[in-house]
């Protein structure tokens, strides 16, 4: 067989590489992200009712999303409009990935799903979570069941009866996945909260990627703090990345900062920077240890470094309006996307999960994706996310979701967020371009 | 000086890895391989083998007498031998800066565990046991062929004797064995491998060195297959002496593409995959090969910041001070706004994940990138890793065999400009530039 010698094109947009002969090939090529899955897949959550199944459903969903794969969260009490769901989700070809989330606690009902995946081509994987202990159970009910529309008029300790009750019911139908019989499906039991797992026939990468995020992740309550670095000189004069220190309002930002985590008095608290000076001058201010993480750096934006917006329309027109046209998939010309960005902050994501309270110490591009990653927004939302200066958000999981506070330091800054410009195509004029710039030295 | 260590602190207590498991269950594999990808990652880490210190103090192997559980003298020999091993991890890991030591033995009953156990809390590590379970005769007698035929233990024996013998050598732990049990060590830090991957159980992971240990072990397997290192194609900038950048393939880049292509159908390989860089010379280069492939981000070459596109000539000449500090410590030297090989490491650990869990599989990438996952097959240290040799148009196929890596290179064309540059003599900042330019390959 002799190659073929083809003309490749860099697309515009995203920078990638592709051949501009039409290709009689099926798998696509110009993904910025290597796809790992073939065949669609159900995740299929079991287990008695307060055994953390949304939870774990709704976090699954919201990280699959994040790193790039497209994936919704079916709920429905009704199995077979619940499948039904999922065909068309997956016929439409937008979908990788259906989290089905019911009790599942019956082998009949878990038989009927696998035929449906056999039958239509798709992967099947089960998560079961199983838990005795009567306090998780208890603290599960008060958390999420009490405020549903069920027990809006109930006092707390009849309610918690009630929906144990509830349970008990469930628990004279429910077989687990049995270990022997069930040996030939692939799926991760989690006991106890994930003080045990037993994981059976991983198929491929993302049930791989499933299994050790749900390892990771943990319920024990605390705090992730997001914070940017105080302003830099760089800010000041209206230029993008760069690595320069802080100006003297972003020293007293850092002050500020540190008087700020210390009364917020948290045990263990650990401290994350970048690799840029404007971080780590901010850490230096807080007087404890801190660590850095090159996969913390602003977005590089190639070429752009250290440019004014107005210097990019002047010599990048065209690069500045495919930007504005899908700010989250632009590649600056030898620099990032957002989309890569994302794949950079995964394992700092991981790490997050794991942890406990943690102060990340960041930057514009690198603070809205963490952000999108915990308040669930979509690709379109995340560059326009409003992470000012000298601004910190804390985050506290609560129920299925991130409760924030975001407190400003009262320490001026510049405004570095810029909108998004009603014209955006690339024949527009420069002050159109411009409208949005926020103002600058 | 606080958050000096440029990579994240993975542990805070050094941390003991306790194999378990009978003879023939994998643990010398799973620690050897283990070992060879903590160290990659840049956790000094090293295994100490029991059976390697009975074979050091006995001198000669009789048979599996010396293993049968009312040998007296046997048994006082091996706790003897393990009570040596056990010194020198805690010289490793108190002393020498070791952070993960692997204690690689059958550790089979309770017992033992405890005292290992006991060992490593006195001492302030933390445990971790990785108990290999297997039943599979198919799987064993493989694991026996592998590793145990080619062992010093049975060097005079033929294959039969020696297979014979080990069996028995099996069965002498086969009573006592206590496999890890989910009630009575609920409390112990492990993960329980049976059949070869089939399932894990995995239980109290402790910090973050443990989590990415069980996602490492659960991500290898053992089915043969091969992967296939080569860069892309010679490029412009390659025959111009110039670093980085993003060029296309010189015409001879291009008949290395239409090489790699015969050479690839030739190989015969079902279900091949290649991936390779977002660079254009790489995307090229696969094209010819007319199969579908995945782009990585990550397999870009190493960036060079301010030096990209550079000559080394122009590099020395307008960053003399930079040129002589990459070759005082080329693994951990950045280029400014760029990227250091310790940098590309980290970058380059998913798709060393991805290439454990696939089968076969043809990277097309670059020269420092290639660097750094051949050293990562072939267990090469940070010093040796800058300097690794590859060269363009040559295919390296590796095939894992017992232990390690099987390497094969295959060189396709020689016509190609060489882009190697050794260390030279003189690394000193003070030094002229004839002394710094002395290892630079010709170009145009």
């Amino acid at each position: 067989m002799s190659g073929r010698e083809a003309r490749l094109t860099q697309n515009p947009l995203q920078k990638i590489w592709v051949p501009n002969v039409t290709s009689r090939l099926l798998r696509r090529r110009g993904s910025s992200v290597p796809q790992f899955t073939n065949s669609p897949t159900m995740i299929v959550l079991v287990g008695l009712p307060a055994r953390g199944k949304t939870y774990i459903s709704k976090k699954l969903t919201r990280y699959l999303n994040w790193i790039g794969v497209p994936t919704r969260g079916i709920h429905h009490a009704c199995a077979i409009s619940a499948l039904r769901d999922v065909c068309s989700y997956f016929n439409r070809q937008e979908g990788q990935v259906a989290v089905f989330d019911a009790t599942n606690t019956t082998q009949e009902r878990r038989e009927v799903i696998l035929s449906f995946a056999k039958e239509n081509g798709y992967k099947v994987f089960f998560v079961e979570s199983i838990c005795e202990d009567p306090q998780i159970i208890a603290e599960n009910i008060k958390q999420v069941k009490l405020s549903s529309p069920d027990y809006v008029d109930c006092d707390k300790e009849e309610a918690v009866a009630d929906f144990l009750k509830r349970i008990e019911c469930y628990k004279l139908s429910y077989t687990p996945l049995d270990d022997d019989r069930d040996r030939n499906l692939s799926y991760i039991k989690i006991f106890n909260v994930g003080s045990r797992y037993l994981v059976n026939r991983v198929q491929d990468h993302i049930q791989s990627r499933i299994v050790y995020y749900l390892m990771n992740i943990h319920v024990t309550p605390r705090s992730i703090y997001l914070s940017r670095h105080g302003e830099s000189e760089l800010n000041l004069l209206g230029r993008i990345g760069g690595d320069s220190g802080l100006s003297p309002r972003g020293a007293g930002f850092a002050s500020a900062l540190c008087t700020y985590m210390r009364d917020q008095n948290i045990s263990d608290l650990k401290v994350w920077t970048s690799h840029m000076k404007r971080t780590i001058q901010t850490a230096e201010a807080l007087g404890v240890p801190y660590e850095q993480w090159k996969a913390l750096n602003e977005i590089d934006a190639g070429v752009c470094e250290d440019m004014t917006y107005e210097e990019i329309q002047e010599h990048y027109p065209e690069e500045f309006a495919l930007r504005d046209q899908d700010k989250y998939r632009y590649r600056y010309p030898k620099g990032e996307s957002y989309e890569d960005l994302v794949q950079r902050l995964e394992p700092v994501i991981m790490e997050l999960e794991r942890q406990e309270n943690v102060l990340v110490i960041c930057h514009q591009a690198v603070m809205r994706c963490l952000l999108a990653y915990f308040l669930d927004k979509s690709a379109s939302e995340l560059p326009y996310l409003k992470c000012p200066l000298h601004t910190v958000l804390k985050l506290t999981p609560v129920a299925y979701g991130c409760k924030v506070e975001s407190l400003f330091l009262n320490i001026e800054a510049v405004n570095t967020h810029r909108d998004r410009p009603e014209n955006v195509e690339v024949d527009r004029d420069p002050e159109e371009a411009l409208e949005t710039v926020p103002d600058h030295i | 000086m606080y958050g000096c260590p440029r990579r994240l602190c993975m542990t805070n207590c050094p941390t003991l890895i306790v194999t378990v498991g009978l003879p023939a269950r994998g643990k010398t594999y799973i620690s050897k391989k283990l070992t060879r990808y903590l160290n990659w990652i840049g956790v000094p880490t090293r295994e100490f083998n029991v059976g390697q210190y009975r074979r050091d103090y006995m001198k000669i192997y009789k048979s599996f007498e010396f293993f049968r559980p009312d040998n007296e003298e046997g048994l006082k020999i091996r706790q003897h031998c393990a009570s040596a091993a056990l010194n020198d991890v805690r010289q490793y890991l108190s002393d020498e800066g070791g952070q993960v030591a692997v204690f690689d033995a059958t550790n089979t009953t309770r017992e033992r565990r405890m005292t290992i156990f006991q060992f490593a809390k006195q001492n302030g590590f933390k445990v971790f046991f990785v108990e290999s379970v297997c039943e599979d005769p198919h799987v064993i007698q493989e694991n026996i062929v592998q590793v145990k035929l080619g062992s010093p233990d049975y060097t005079n024996c033929n294959t039969e004797e020696a297979v014979s013998d080990f069996m028995k050598r099996i069965q002498c732990y086969e009573n006592s064995y206590q496999t890890l049990d989910e009630v009575l060590d609920r409390d112990l830090s492990y993960i329980k491998i049976m059949d070869v991957g089939r399932r894990y159980l995995v239980n109290r992971v402790l910090d973050h060195i443990q989590s990415r240990i069980v996602y490492y072990l659960m991500n290898i397997h053992i089915t043969p297959r091969s992967i296939y290192l080569c860069r892309h194609g010679e490029s412009e900038l390659n025959i111009k002496g110039r670093i980085g950048g993003d060029s296309g393939l010189s015409a001879r880049g291009k008949e290395f593409a239409k090489l790699l292509s015969q050479f690839i159908a030739a190989q015969g390989i079902s279900d091949l995959k290649v991936w390779t860089s977002q660079m254009k010379r790489t995307i090229q280069t696969a094209e010819a090969l007319d199969v579908p492939y995945e782009q990585w981000k990550v397999l870009n070459e190493i960036d060079a910041g301010v030096c990209e596109e550079m000559m080394y000539e122009e590099i020395q000449e307008s960053h003399p001070l930079e040129f002589a500090l990459r070759d005082q410590d080329k693994y951990r030297y950045r280029y400014p706004k760029g990227e250091s090989y310790e940098d590309l490491v980290q970058r380059l650990e998913p798709a060393i994940m991805e290439l454990e869990r696939q089968e076969n599989v043809l990277v097309i990438c670059h020269q420092a990138v290639m660097r750094c996952l051949l050293a990562y097959f072939l267990d090469k240290t940070a010093e040796e890793l800058p300097y690794l040799k590859c060269p363009l148009h040559t295919v390296l196929k590796l095939t894992p065999v017992a232990y390690g890596c099987k390497v094969e290179s295959i060189c396709l064309s020689a016509e190609a400009v060489n882009t190697h540059r050794e260390r030279p003599e003189n690394v000193e900042v003070s030094r002229r530039s004839k002394e710094a330019l002395l290892t630079v390959p010709a170009h145009q």
